[in-house]
């Protein structure tokens, strides 16, 4: 029978509300976003907090707008929010191409950007695409925001740099000109998490020279959900086949992923590279204008 | 009437039919309404909630259960271990398979999940608080999980509980013709042969399983409520089990969200239940979570096969010759003719004119849940229609033959019916070459196949990682255990009864032994009755579920509702008939055989103004009218229904698939599916179950396993894990139909509930083979297994991923 253990509950009506509720309960309370990932735990008993503080009410935390040249999703954006984001369709569509693909429309409705973030599942699709992008996350506590590329926001599975008495508030991504992005990923049935996942953010000059590329990888044990080398090789050469080729040889070999029941470790490093270089391929046409 | 519906192309029923065609099913009125009324559902004034302790490990001695902790919870109000089930002769309870099965446990444990206290508490919420209260002591065993290596002579030994027993063999049992087969092997020019595996999976019904119990201290009657296939079946085993007198028990099935199986057997659950409310003297409520069903109550299949064809140069099929490997895990539980150990496995030789066939299986323990034959699989037909069909294929892919030509000119021809097989099945009824013929019309084989010849070229050229397959499966099913001479379970031959009161105003009443979860028998049923006595199936209820209101049967497993149920009820009506003209002969003062019967209505031969219509017979059976001296009067009939054969349904499908060589993944484009199931009482109800059955065989052949590493530890144990297949995975099927009716049956019915599951896996599993051109990989061929296979390494599909 799976009910969860006994706890508190809190709805909190502000982020200094729900920093302040966090105080008072201490460590062993937990916010509650969209519950997708936390509720099951619970009930699953994994997780046994004393006291769950719900955000659902925070308005301050909601929404998808372009601040500037940074494109603005607040921690309580749900995924059916960024499907549907115009924003995210003209700017990012690695993340269109991401949420399109993250469980299903039930999970989607309710589940958030920032839970997602949060969980710190190695096979959370988000965190591989932001870190393509370039994200940073601003995060919340008793003395202020800080701001963290998400490239740093992660400090292991199920961990990351958010203080027990933070909150994360919202998800930045700077907006720059000439890009082009896409999102991959193979996975044994609709709705289930990610076998391997590539991302790739690409920028080029007029010439087709790569003049920045971010590749994010998902459920491939790959440092910081990134493929920092191969990010490293494509920027300055021309945006070629070869070079994407290459770039998905370099993020494969990068990677160290664990064998489990949707595969073992040869395939999963082999989709890395597969999947790197398809996302490169999309990613520019979409920089090149040829595909939507 | 059906009319479709020019913009959706949905078919709209906007009438109902005085017997067989397509009309809405009578019991989705409360369905799509969230009324139906299932097992969780229900709640008794002062009912209790129980809640599991489960084992952790695959294989441990338990050196001592401390319940103390568990019993001071403030909430809880008993704890029921092996002990105290022993104390009431109650720790072990026989298994539909001559085997014995532990309740709760009291020596070892013997797979991980295996059922080990049992808390009983005022609200489920403090029944699952106090498992983690309950402090058990485990001395961890080495486990037996791969099956290939359970008869090893250094294989840890699982029932010791059996006296003298050193090793885990359970059974080796064998079909057909050996030295015949070997003659036609030795004299053959081609023979080609095969490793597979069907692994282990789970019918994993929307509806999990579960059970209220309660014992009325006073009258000592128990009240069952649970969610059963079986409910006469059940009040039999608790009868024996319990030691209580049959009408000192009743079994309700409320609504039922899907079983396949699942819910035949008796779960230690169940028992535990009972035991809980003779403690308490309260009604118990049990009911699974996900986990605990995927992990205990019943798995399928499991069947580790070697098989061999042998065929003459110019591709004329001779033999088949198989030997089986069968994990039952830890306690032999199959639910299935008690005389037969490997269910209907032997009517592999499929549906080809072979000279012998010949099959031996070994049946095996290991630390693995038990269970053995549920799910949707007509006995182990689904292994049998695999293995033939995988083998068909192999056959072609080594002599360079194509599949469908190959089945085409080995096919039974309609002049061999009945055709008895060589392996003693007398099958009733077939067109094949008609059924195969339509079904490549279709899908337009030919062109397909030029397609898929430009595919590979692209693919050849380094164009292109996609390939194409095409997949053919014939099978012929066999279906309405049975003849009770031949087919029994724990000795009760499977026979079922019907019993038909027509009302003074003409409507009606059917009771059946069988049990709906989804197949629509509310509906089917009563229009049965309504061909055959011309009575609106609106006017006529069926009742099923509850052992106080229905006759004797075995219930509905195995396809067998229709061939059984379905004949007693058509049975019945005739009786009823019979009746009503007796009566009508004395309304119209003629005599009967002057008395001819038209849908509704006796007429007098040569006088059609001169006529009762049912409506008037039954008033006038219940009223005053003057009868004959022997007859009784009112309007009803039973019958018990004893088939005298199988029917044997049979199906045709194609299957086209499009696989990205360089992730594995498949993608089913096309599903071609037609389906003989004899007459066909109410054809939308036929195409929903085709349609679940071809969705279950997408999830068989692409995405379901329970696999296990080493430890015995389940890899499978939620939706997460145990995958199921959605809409997304499912192309919009293109059903077919050839019709040729069971000449037995008394109106031609066969049945056709698992048909589909029956047929699809090996259509999918030849689809992907066609297009990677590989001779065999196991299923379920996710896009790993797709890769390995293509690079030559495959995946061993039943253990852990390393
Ligand atoms: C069936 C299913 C399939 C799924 N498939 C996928 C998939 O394919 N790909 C994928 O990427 N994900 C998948 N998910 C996960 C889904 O995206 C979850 O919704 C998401 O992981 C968590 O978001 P949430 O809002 O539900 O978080 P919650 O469950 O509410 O919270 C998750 C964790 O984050 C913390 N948290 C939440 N918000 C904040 C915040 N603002 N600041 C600090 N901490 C916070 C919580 O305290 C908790 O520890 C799936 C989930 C399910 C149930």
């Amino acid at each position: 029978m799976q009910v969860p253990a006994q706890f508190e509950y809190e709805r909190a009506t502000s982020v200094a509300h729900a920093v302040e509720l966090l105080t008072r309960y201490g460590p062993d309370s937990r916010l509650v976003a969209g519950g997708h990932s936390l509720i099951p735990m619970m009930k699953l008993r994994i997780a046994e907090p004393e006291t769950l503080i719900d955000i659902n009410d925070v308005a301050e935390l909601t929404g998808i707008r372009l601040d500037g040249t940074e494109l603005v999703l607040g921690a309580m954006a749900r995924h059916a929010d960024l499907l549907a984001s115009p924003l995210a369709v003209e700017h990012f569509p690695i993340l269109v191409d991401a949420e399109r693909v993250i469980a299903d429309p039930v999970v989607r409705n309710r589940g958030t950007v920032g839970g997602s973030l949060c969980q710190a599942d190695p096979s959370e699709d988000l965190s591989a695409a932001f870190a393509a992008v370039h994200a940073v996350a601003v995060i919340e506590g008793a003395d202020g925001r800080r701001q963290v590329p998400v490239r740093e926001f992660h400090v292991g599975p199920y961990q990351t740099v958010v203080g027990d008495a933070e909150i994360l508030v919202e998800i930045r991504v700077p907006v720059r000109p000439g890009g082009g992005s896409a999102y991959e990923k193979v996975e044994r049935r609709v709705g289930d998490w990610s076998v391997a996942a590539a991302g790739a953010a690409l920028w080029l000059d007029p010439t087709g020279v790569v003049t920045d590329a971010g590749i994010g990888l998902t459920a491939v044990g790959a440092a910081q959900f990134a493929a920092a080398r191969a990010e490293e090789f494509l920027r300055g050469v021309p945006g070629s086949d070869d070079a994407f080729t290459e770039a998905g040889r370099i993020a494969a070999e990068d990677c160290r992923p664990v064998a489990d029941q949707r595969g073992p470790v040869d395939y999963k490093r082999h989709l890395a590279g597969e999947l790197t270089t398809r996302a490169l391929r999309r990613a520019a046409a979409r920089a090149r204008g040829q595909e939507a | 009437m059906t009319t479709t519906d020019p913009d959706t192309g949905f078919r709209a029923l906007d009438a109902t039919p005085m017997g067989y065609g397509s009309m809405r099913r009578k019991e989705d009125a409360r369905f799509v309404r969230g009324k139906g009324r299932y097992l969780d559902d229900i709640v008794l004034p002062g009912m209790l909630h129980a809640a599991i302790l489960r084992s952790p490990h695959a294989h441990a001695r338990i050196v001592s259960i401390d319940t103390s902790a568990a019993e001071a919870h403030p909430r809880v109000r008993a704890v029921i271990t092996g002990e105290t089930l022993a104390g009431l002769g109650l720790a072990w309870m026989p298994t539909l398979s001559h085997d014995v099965q532990s309740v709760l446990a009291t020596d070892k444990v013997r797979f991980q999940g295996q059922e080990v206290a049992f808390v009983v508490a005022e609200d489920r919420y403090s029944a699952r608080d106090a498992l983690a209260l309950v402090d058990v002591e485990y001395d961890p065993l080495p486990a037996v999980i791969d099956a290939q290596h359970a008869l090893d002579a250094d294989a840890p030994v699982i029932r010791d509980d059996q006296e003298g027993r050193t090793d885990n063999h359970i059974f080796d049992w064998e079909a057909g013709d050996a030295a015949a087969t070997d003659d036609v092997f030795a004299r053959a020019d081609v023979v080609s042969s095969c490793d597979m595996l069907y692994p282990r999976s789970h019918p994993a019904p929307m509806e999990t399983c579960g059970s209220i119990a309660s014992m009325d201290p006073v009258s000592g009657k128990l009240t069952v409520y649970t969610t059963t296939q079986a409910p006469h079946a059940h009040r039999t085993v608790y009868a024996l089990v319990a030691g209580l007198p049959e009408h000192k028990i009743q079994i309700i099935s409320p609504d039922i969200g899907g079983g396949f199986g699942n819910k035949v057997g008796i779960y230690p659950g169940y028992v535990c239940a009972v035991v809980g409310s003779i403690v308490t003297g309260a009604p118990v409520k049990w009911t699974e979570d996900r986990s605990e069903n995927l992990m205990s109550t019943s798995f399928a299949r499991d069947y580790h096969m070697r098989g061999e064809i042998a065929a003459t140069h110019d591709g004329k099929l001779l033999g088949v010759r198989v030997t089986v490997l069968a994990d039952h895990g830890a306690f032999n539980g199959t639910a299935q003719p008690s005389k037969m150990p490997a269910g209907l496995f032997h009517v592999f030789s499929g549906s080809y004119d072979l000279a012998a066939a010949h099959c031996a299986v070994t049946g095996v323990y290991t630390n693995k849940a038990p269970g053995g034959v549920a799910y949707a699989c007509s006995f182990r037909i689904t292994e049998a229609v695999y293995l033939i069909e995988r083998l068909v294929d192999v056959l072609a892919h080594d002599q360079g033959w194509d599949p469908a030509e190959l089945r085409r000119t080995n096919l039974l021809r309609s002049e061999q019916f009945p055709y008895t097989t060589a392996l003693g099945w007398e099958y009733d009824s077939g067109d094949y070459p008609r059924t195969l013929a339509t079904a490549l019309d279709m899908a337009g084989y030919d062109e397909l196949r030029a397609e898929q010849k430009q595919v590979r070229s692209a693919y050849e050229r380094g164009e292109s990682p996609m390939l194409m397959g095409i997949g053919l499966s014939f099978f012929t099913e066999a279906v309405g255990a049975g003849p009770r001479r031949t087919m029994d379970i724990l000795g009760l031959g499977m026979a079922d009864g019907a019993e038909l009161r027509i009302h003074p105003t003409g409507k009606a009443v059917l009771r059946l032994s069988c049990m709906t979860q989804g197949q629509g028998h509310q509906t089917t049923f009563a229009q049965i009755v309504a061909e055959e006595l011309g009575i609106s199936p609106d006017d006529i209820e069926v009742v099923q579920g509850d052992t106080d209101q229905t006759p004797f049967g075995l219930g509905t497993y195995g396809s067998r509702s229709t061939p059984v149920s379905g004949a007693a009820t058509a049975m019945v009506a005739r009786k009823v008939r019979d009746r009503a003209r007796i009566v009508a002969a004395a309304m119209l003062e003629v005599s009967p055989d002057d008395l001819e019967w038209e849908k509704g209505a006796f007429r007098v031969a040569g006088d059609p103004a001169a006529a009762a219509t049912m409506n008037e017979i039954a008033m006038a059976a219940h009223s005053d009218l003057e009868l004959p001296d022997d007859v009784e009067g009112h309007l009803d009939a039973t019958c018990v229904y004893n088939p005298p054969n199988l029917t044997y349904p049979c199906g045709a499908y194609v299957c086209v698939v499009d696989v990205d060589t360089a992730t594995g993944q498949v993608k089913v484009r096309r599903f071609v599916a037609v389906d003989d199931c004899g007459v066909r009482i109410n054809p939308m109800v036929v195409e929903g179950q085709v349609h679940g059955g071809l969705a279950d065989g997408i999830g068989m052949a692409l995405m379901e396993v329970m696999a296990f590493d080493t430890d015995g530890n389940h890899l499978g144990a939620s939706f997460m894990d145990y995958l199921l297949p959605t809409a997304m995975e499912c192309p919009s099927w293109e059903l077919g139909e050839t019709v040729t009716p069971s000449p037995h049956h008394p109106i031609g019915a066969k049945g056709v509930g698992e048909s589909a599951t029956v047929g699809s896996p090996p259509a999918v599993t030849n689809a992907v083979l066609d297009a990677i051109r590989v001779r065999h990989a196991d299923m379920p061929l996710t896009p790993a297994a797709v890769w390995r296979a293509v690079r030559g390494t495959p995946l061993r599909t039943d253990l852990a991923i390393g």
